[in-house]
């Protein structure tokens, strides 16, 4: 399987690598792992995260900074992490920060609010990656530089923005218009251009599109492969991570898992299929630490599982997600919210729920801000009582932009027209008719049930953040904002209004991440209901003996969600069959870890 | 030529289309002062977010922060001398203050200025 191209992708790859992908597939890991190959192939390598919530530190075992860090045991790698929050205090302080003593405190404290929002947060950030990637004396030192992109659809934005910006600077003809926080971007336009052509330029760029043989994985990435080629990213390839092949036969269950692999496969898209491809197989368990990290790709003896010599049941599976359900439906109305790292099953989650309630005769709205959203086809049909929406942001941006010219537009003659038009086309419009949408989504928990499924955790801080940037605007303000904008904040925070449930898998990443956002959303005053533990290969009837020992290397972290994390959790095992449509997503409500540990699969 | 300095306060933009919501007024403004640019005045405008140094360089702005506070902003300054203080005045109020030919006033004017 590994051609001679193929091979070339880890031996001479080139100077830049995008790793992207649907949330959960490994990119990280994969990311880490190349890095890792290259560096003891005598490279010097430049490992980055432009994740608001990296991994890189828990994956590598080091502490990382916005700062080029060595990594201990891997001479010659490199990484850091662009901090969006850090880039954008260091913004601030760049810009505020001469003006302190000279100009009045009170002008230099309005000067800190007005750039304490998200824009100046992405903004920041976007300005760390395009010196990155656009100026060559940045990154002299390196051969090669790994970006571990944050999950899609923030992705996408990111890559998108040099060309959306790059192109907005050229089209603003008066000077007036909306450029944020960036003043002097006309001047930053070399390092865009750079940034740009760096991106699209086949030798110095190759996207590397992870995925596991997952329908909605391999769906993601095809739709990630044809809208960057049509942006000119056009050297792509393929990693295929979590490829498992039942070594005994007699296990239904390893052998269901296997054909659920071998049909997303089959299925999958022509022109994925034929870039080249690596193929990366099941391990046993996530490879954490340089020393596991170099057995990925074969420069450390491979993985060989290892069963236990005996299986200690679950100490406690916690509530049946029945029970669960039960006690969301007591509420009568109101926001249920599943929010947690990118692929731990928040869509699954929400969507059964959301069938549940609407099967026990509530009137349900399905929805989500996740650009990379495939509630639609989770669900499968239509179903009574049961509304399935999306909040797509450009269609948000678009009726958001025509309703504003709309209210303008008595008062203001074709010069004026013509310069709101061009305000609107400015980044931070998108973000607010998405937080509008958002808010009024929100603002349906008033009549009956809304669950939401959340975009991944990195967008979903950004857009708590702003909605606590917007919280402080709006009190201030005496415009007319929305009922729904004003009363977000104060929703999201009522326990009797919103219910906040952390959806993880039982692996070390997605739990401390759903841990991080945990007390970040405790600190913006939302208290999260409970935690559930999916995909949990604990109690399966398994004999595979990678499958087994996935299960064993379970215990630490359920005992962490049990003891330290939540104050309510359920656990849903893994099901051989794909939890698509109406019928299987019941039977998840229904069919939760029993207490002996015994599984219908 | 005339010179018309506008000093705005902390905005993400000059429409604030950025805001929670977008402020008429300051779309109208927008397209006003663009307008008196049309009419040999020559006009400046600095945002305390964007531009903080035209802020910080000015005497006038300076001592008129100090006394005033944020208040003062929008401060509109005429050949250096303070013509408005917080508040964007309408285009008719613009032409006067300014000395622009009255009829060259274009727009009906809907509401009263917020300066009297």
């Amino acid at each position: 399987m590994n051609s001679e191209k193929t091979s070339n992708l880890l031996q001479h790859p080139t100077r830049i690598l995008f790793f992207t992908g649907k949330g959960g597939v490994g990119k990280t890991s994969l990311a880490c792992a190349a890095a890792v190959d290259m560096a003891a192939r005598g490279k010097r390598v430049l490992l980055v995260s432009t994740d608001p919530a990296s991994n890189l530190d828990e994956v590598l075992g080091v502490r990382l900074s916005g700062q080029p860090a060595a990594i201990p045991g891997a001479d010659g790698l490199f990484a850091l992490n662009i901090d969006p929050e850090a880039a954008a205090q260091a913004y601030r302080d760049r810009v505020i920060g001469p003006y302190r003593g000279v100009l009045p405190d009170a002008a230099i404290h309005s000067m800190e609010e007005q750039m304490s929002g998200a824009c100046t947060v992405e903004i920041a950030a976007f300005d760390e990656f395009t010196k990155l990637l656009g100026d060559p004396h940045t990154t002299a030192g390196f051969d090669h530089i790994i970006f571990d992109t944050a999950p899609t659809g923030h992705t996408l934005r990111l890559l998108k923005l040099p060309a959306a910006w790059t192109g907005f600077i050229a089209g603003n003809t008066t000077g007036t218009s909306c450029l944020g926080p960036l003043s002097g971007l006309e001047t930053q336009q070399s390092l865009y251009d750079s940034s740009l052509r760096a991106l699209t330029d086949a030798s110095t760029t190759t996207l590397v599109l992870v995925s596991r043989p997952e329908r909605s994985a391999l769906a993601e990435a095809e739709r990630t492969r044809a809208e960057l080629l049509d942006m000119g990213v056009s050297n792509q390839c393929l990693f295929l991570n979590g490829a498992f092949v039942a070594q005994d036969r007699t296990d239904t269950a390893a052998c269901a898992l296997e054909a659920r692999g071998q049909s997303a496969l089959a299925a999958m898209p022509e022109a994925l299929a034929s870039l080249p491809r690596i193929q990366v197989p099941l391990l046993p368990y996530a490879p954490m630490g340089v020393q596991n990290l170099r057995r990925v790709f074969g420069s450390a003896p491979p993985f060989r599982a290892t069963p236990p010599r005996h299986r200690s049941p679950v100490a406690d599976p916690g509530l049946p997600l029945s029970a669960l359900i039960d006690e969301l439906e007591s509420m009568g109305h109101g926001v249920v919210m599943t929010m947690g790292k990118g692929g731990v099953g928040k869509t699954t989650v929400a969507a059964a729920i959301a069938i549940e309630l609407a099967h026990r005769g509530h009137h349900v709205s399905l929805s989500t801000t996740d650009p990379a959203a495939h509630l639609a086809s989770t669900v499968g049909e239509a179903i009574p009582h049961l509304a399935v929406s999306r909040i797509d942001p450009a269609l948000e941006t678009r009726q958001y932009s025509a309703a504003v010219m709309a209210k303008a537009a008595p008062q203001l003659d074709a010069q004026g027209m013509a310069l709101l038009e061009e305000d609107l086309r400015s980044p931070c419009t998108e973000e607010i008719a998405v937080f509008s949408a958002f808010a009024r989504t929100v603002a349906e928990g008033a009549e009956g049930f809304v669950v939401l499924d959340t975009a991944p955790t990195g967008h979903t801080i950004l857009l708590l953040d702003a909605a606590e940037a917007y919280h402080r605007d709006v009190t201030r303000t005496m415009s007319d904002v929305p009922d729904a904008v004003r009363r977000l904040l104060p929703r999201l925070r009522d326990p009797a209004f919103t219910r906040v449930l952390l959806v993880t898998l039982p692996e070390a990443t997605p739990v401390h991440e759903a841990a991080r956002l945990q007390d970040d959303l405790r600190r913006a005053g939302i208290q999260p209901y409970a935690w559930i533990v999916n995909q949990s290969f604990a109690d399966g009837a398994f004999r595979d003996p990678v499958l087994v020992e996935r299960g064993s290397r379970e215990a630490p972290y359920l005992a962490e969600v049990h003891e330290r994390l939540a104050t309510r959790f359920t656990v849903i095992p893994w099901k051989p069959a794909a939890p698509v449509g109406p019928e299987l997503l019941r039977e998840l409500a229904d069919d939760s870890l029993a207490l002996e540990g015994t599984s219908k699969g | 030529m005339k010179k018309l300095q506008v000093f705005d306060p902390p905005m993400c933009c000059s429409t604030g289309v950025c805001g929670p919501s977008v402020d008429p007024a300051l779309v109208s403004f927008s397209s006003d002062l663009h307008w008196l640019a049309n009419q040999r005045l020559a006009v400046e405008r600095y945002n305390l977010a964007q531009q903080p140094q035209a802020f910080a360089a000015n005497e006038v702005v300076k001592a008129a922060l100090r006394e005033f506070g944020n208040e003062c902003l929008p401060l509109i300054l005429l050949d250096g001398a303070i013509l408005s203080k917080g508040c964007y005045p309408k285009r008719d109020e613009l032409a006067r203050l300014t000395g622009v030919e009255a009829n060259a006033v274009e727009l009906p004017v809907i509401n009263r200025s917020c300066c009297s």
